[in-house]
């Protein structure tokens, strides 16, 4: 038998993977950008697992919410990244430094 | 009416020259505030006049209502009595007459509407003095002149020496001043009111009653009297308080003879006066008042006989004038004292205005030493100082006629006698060495200045003139007071021309007065109760004594000015090398005058110095060391330290400001869940 507790099981470890991915990966913003998408994939999971345990649809239309703005936030992201490689050619997280104060 | 417009209509000229100066132009300023003096004047000698004659009683003309707040009430209000009238015409008529004479003297000055403006503003503070008819409004007006004679002692600002001795004159001023508003607060204190015909009547019923001051219990009337006097002393520059006089000869000549003979410095004579029934209650105040006088008389006339500057042999002389002033005073005298006051306004004026025009003629060379022989190039101004110095000697034969200070000075000295007690003999007897010194260095003044050969070839300032270079008094030059010897004789081709008119006018005038003041008043001052009509304690009894002394005493003024004529004829013109014979004879005693006692060495060892230490260790210990270092100083360090602390977490890297973020998200979601429970 799953579980709601096997559900949040799963999205938290591919969470912390999410936030692992942000912090460990020094190479590329790619990267950093997927790893992004997996933290809010994680999300919704939980959101999907709730809404299911609680029977309330809410839950699931709010991930179709988050699946929306990650998509747009994803193309954005991906926009930015072009313009930053034609400017510094380079797409290394090392190099992105230019707030240092 | 009158007085009101006497009194205001130099404040006002002072505000539109002082403050419109520079769009009205030098002319227009001038113009006005002489003007404003002239009218004065001519509305100041019928009041004096009336009270001469004896057809005005005194009357108090209301102003406004000035502070009103509990049991303070303070109307402004000028007084006219006998006593204000002679202040009146003394301080209008030099005032005027000085400002005429700057016309001639400033001429060459940039800043002309400004020294008009500060004569004329002195003028009006003055009158607010002399017509004071309470304390604080006295208090008002001794401050006001106190202003005026620290700008116009200041007037070259750009002369470091001036402005030095502006600000000499100005803080040995607050010593004084600080007396004097003890003595009024005390005065509230007692009498509950600062009104002065209140506090005359009520002073007699003080009298034995005690008060407590600084842990002890003294005689109130004594206080009071003897605080009020410290002010006196310090304005009127008397023995200890005197240090401030000689260096305010730093400003121009005009102010000397305004401020700094004729009317500022009396300014404490003639509050003693004023105060005199107050005065009359403490004996103990009185013989303070008598000895202080006495010795200063002396003391400043021992000074004025080994100075080399002209300005300041008549500035030691005035010094020395006070003193007699104020031991007449002290002795209950106070007629004597004013009349003193009254002739010494006109011949010390005359001879400080005289010096100006000696200055003036020898392109700003004051040093004595390089005059000589002026009698023939500047006539009009060697007879003008010749009736003042004859003024100021005392010159008189016994009940025929005599110049001014004849009366005056024999009345003083008559009256020291004459009131038999102690102190009146020590002062009778220091006034008339005094006398003798006074003869001597005026005369001393006259044949180095007028007499002998033409010295002035090697003056710097004559130099100048020879070379068509500019020579304005507020140069520096090379100051030789140590060295005793005369300059070589020769004129080096100078020729000392006499002063315009504008100058020689006012001379005129005062000489007229240095004349006939002493011998057409004397009767009124000295023997007239009625003349007083209650503006000063009078003291019938005293006034016949003084005409029931010994002839010798009569005639000690007379025997003292011979003497000292005698002498100042034998040093300077029989005997051109007696006076370096002495010198070199009696080098401590010359030393010790010429150095003025060396009061401004102790002072500047007892006061100055520990001040200056004081003010160094707060400046650099305290302020410096402490409250920068840890206030405004340490604020900006630990903001600097801290800066570059916080920069350091700014390293740039998303990364790291992920992480900051997420542990910032899991402190605070630990943080609601834990509270939560």
């Amino acid at each position: 038998m799953i579980t709601l507790t096997h559900y949040l099981t799963v999205a938290a470890i591919l969470f912390v993977l999410g936030v692992l991915g942000i912090f460990l990966n020094r190479r590329n913003v790619i990267l950093m950008l997927m790893a992004i998408e997996l933290i809010l994939l994680a999300v919704n999971i939980n959101l999907v697992a709730f809404s299911a345990f609680l029977g309330d649809l809410a839950g699931q239309v709010m991930a179709m919410f988050v699946l929306t703005v990650a998509a747009a936030e994803a193309a954005i992201g991906l926009a930015i990244l072009v313009i930053f490689f034609r400017r510094r050619g380079s797409i290394a997280v090392d190099d992105v430094n230019r707030m240092r104060g | 009416m009158a007085i009101k417009l006497i009194v205001f209509l130099p404040m006002l000229a002072a505000i539109v020259a002082g403050l419109g100066g520079r769009w009205i132009g030098n002319f227009a300023a001038k113009l006005i505030t002489t003007g404003a003096l002239f009218v004065g004047m001519a509305l100041s000698w019928p009041i004096f006049i009336g009270f001469f004659t004896g057809g005005y009683e005194g009357w108090v003309e209301p102003v406004m209502l000035w502070i009103a707040s509990g049991d303070l009430t303070v109307e402004w209000g000028l007084r006219v009595d006998t006593l204000t009238a002679v202040m009146l015409v003394v301080v209008t008529t030099v005032s005027a007459l000085v400002h005429l004479y700057s016309w001639g003297y400033m001429a060459e000055d940039p800043g002309q509407p400004r020294f008009f403006a500060y004569l004329s503003l002195f003028t009006f503070a003055m009158l607010m003095l002399v017509t004071a008819d309470n304390l604080v409004q006295m208090f008002f007006g001794w401050e006001g002149v106190g202003l005026a004679s620290y700008l116009l002692i200041g007037f070259w600002y750009h002369k470091p020496s001036a402005n030095a001795a502006a600000l000499k004159a100005f803080v040995v001023n607050r010593v004084g001043d600080f007396g004097f508003s003890l003595g009024i607060f005390a005065t509230f204190l007692v009498f509950g009111t600062v009104s002065i015909p209140a506090i005359l009547e009520a002073a007699p019923g003080m009298a034995g009653s005690t008060i407590g001051f600084a842990g002890m219990r003294v005689d109130t009337m004594t206080l009071i009297c003897i605080l009020l006097f410290i002010g006196a002393m310090g304005k009127s520059a008397q023995l200890g308080l005197h240090t401030w006089l000689p260096d305010a000869m730093e400003g121009p000549t005009p102010v000397s003879a305004l401020i700094h003979a004729a009317t500022m410095v009396t300014a404490g004579v003639f509050m003693v006066c004023r105060l005199s029934p107050m005065f009359e209650v403490s004996a103990t105040a009185l013989a303070l008042v008598t000895f202080v006088g006495a010795a200063t008389a002396f003391f400043a006339a021992t000074i004025g006989t080994a100075q080399n500057d002209i300005k300041r042999v008549i500035a030691y002389s005035t010094c020395s004038q006070l003193g007699y002033m104020f031991f007449a005073a002290g002795v209950g005298a106070y007629g004597a004292a004013m009349f003193h006051l009254f002739t010494h306004a006109f011949f010390k004026a005359l001879l400080f205005l005289g010096a100006g025009s000696v200055i003036h003629a020898m392109h700003h060379e004051q040093d004595m030493r390089f005059y000589g022989g002026l009698r023939k190039q500047i006539p009009f101004t060697f007879w003008m100082m010749l009736i003042g110095t004859l003024a100021i000697t005392g010159v008189g034969i016994y009940g025929v006629f005599g110049f001014a200070g004849f009366y005056s000075k024999d009345a003083i000295l008559e009256a020291a006698w004459a009131s038999g007690t102690v102190y009146g003999g020590v002062a009778f007897w220091l006034g008339a060495i005094a006398a003798l010194l006074t003869s001597f260095y005026s005369w001393r003044l006259m044949f180095l200045t007028f007499w002998g050969k033409p010295r002035w070839a090697s003056s710097e300032h004559v130099q100048h003139a020879l070379h068509g270079e500019p020579d304005r008094p507020d140069e520096e030059h090379g100051d030789s007071a140590h060295d005793t010897g005369m300059p070589p004789e020769g004129s080096g081709g100078y020729h000392p021309h006499e002063s315009p008119p504008t100058m020689l006018v006012p001379l005129g005038v005062l000489a007229f007065g240095s004349v006939v003041a002493g011998f057409v008043f004397s009767h009124f001052f000295l023997d007239s109760a009625g003349f007083w009509n209650g503006s000063i304690a009078f003291d019938d009894h005293l006034a016949h004594a003084m005409h029931e002394v010994p002839f010798l005493v009569k005639l000690s003024a007379t025997i003292a000015m011979l003497i000292g004529l005698a002498v100042a004829w034998n040093n300077y013109i029989r005997r051109p090398e007696a006076a370096s014979a002495f010198v070199a004879y009696f080098p401590g005693i010359h030393r010790f005058v010429l150095n003025k006692w060396y009061f401004d060495e102790l002072y500047d060892y007892i006061f100055v110095r520990p001040s200056m230490w004081f003010g160094r260790l707060f400046w650099k210990g305290g302020d410096e060391g402490t409250i920068d270092r840890f206030g405004p100083h340490g604020a900006a360090y630990a903001v600097g330290v801290g800066n570059r602390l916080t920069a350091r977490l700014q390293s740039g890297y998303l990364y790291s400001y992920a992480l900051v973020m997420l542990l910032g998200l899991i402190a605070a979601a630990s943080w609601v869940i834990w509270w939560s429970q």
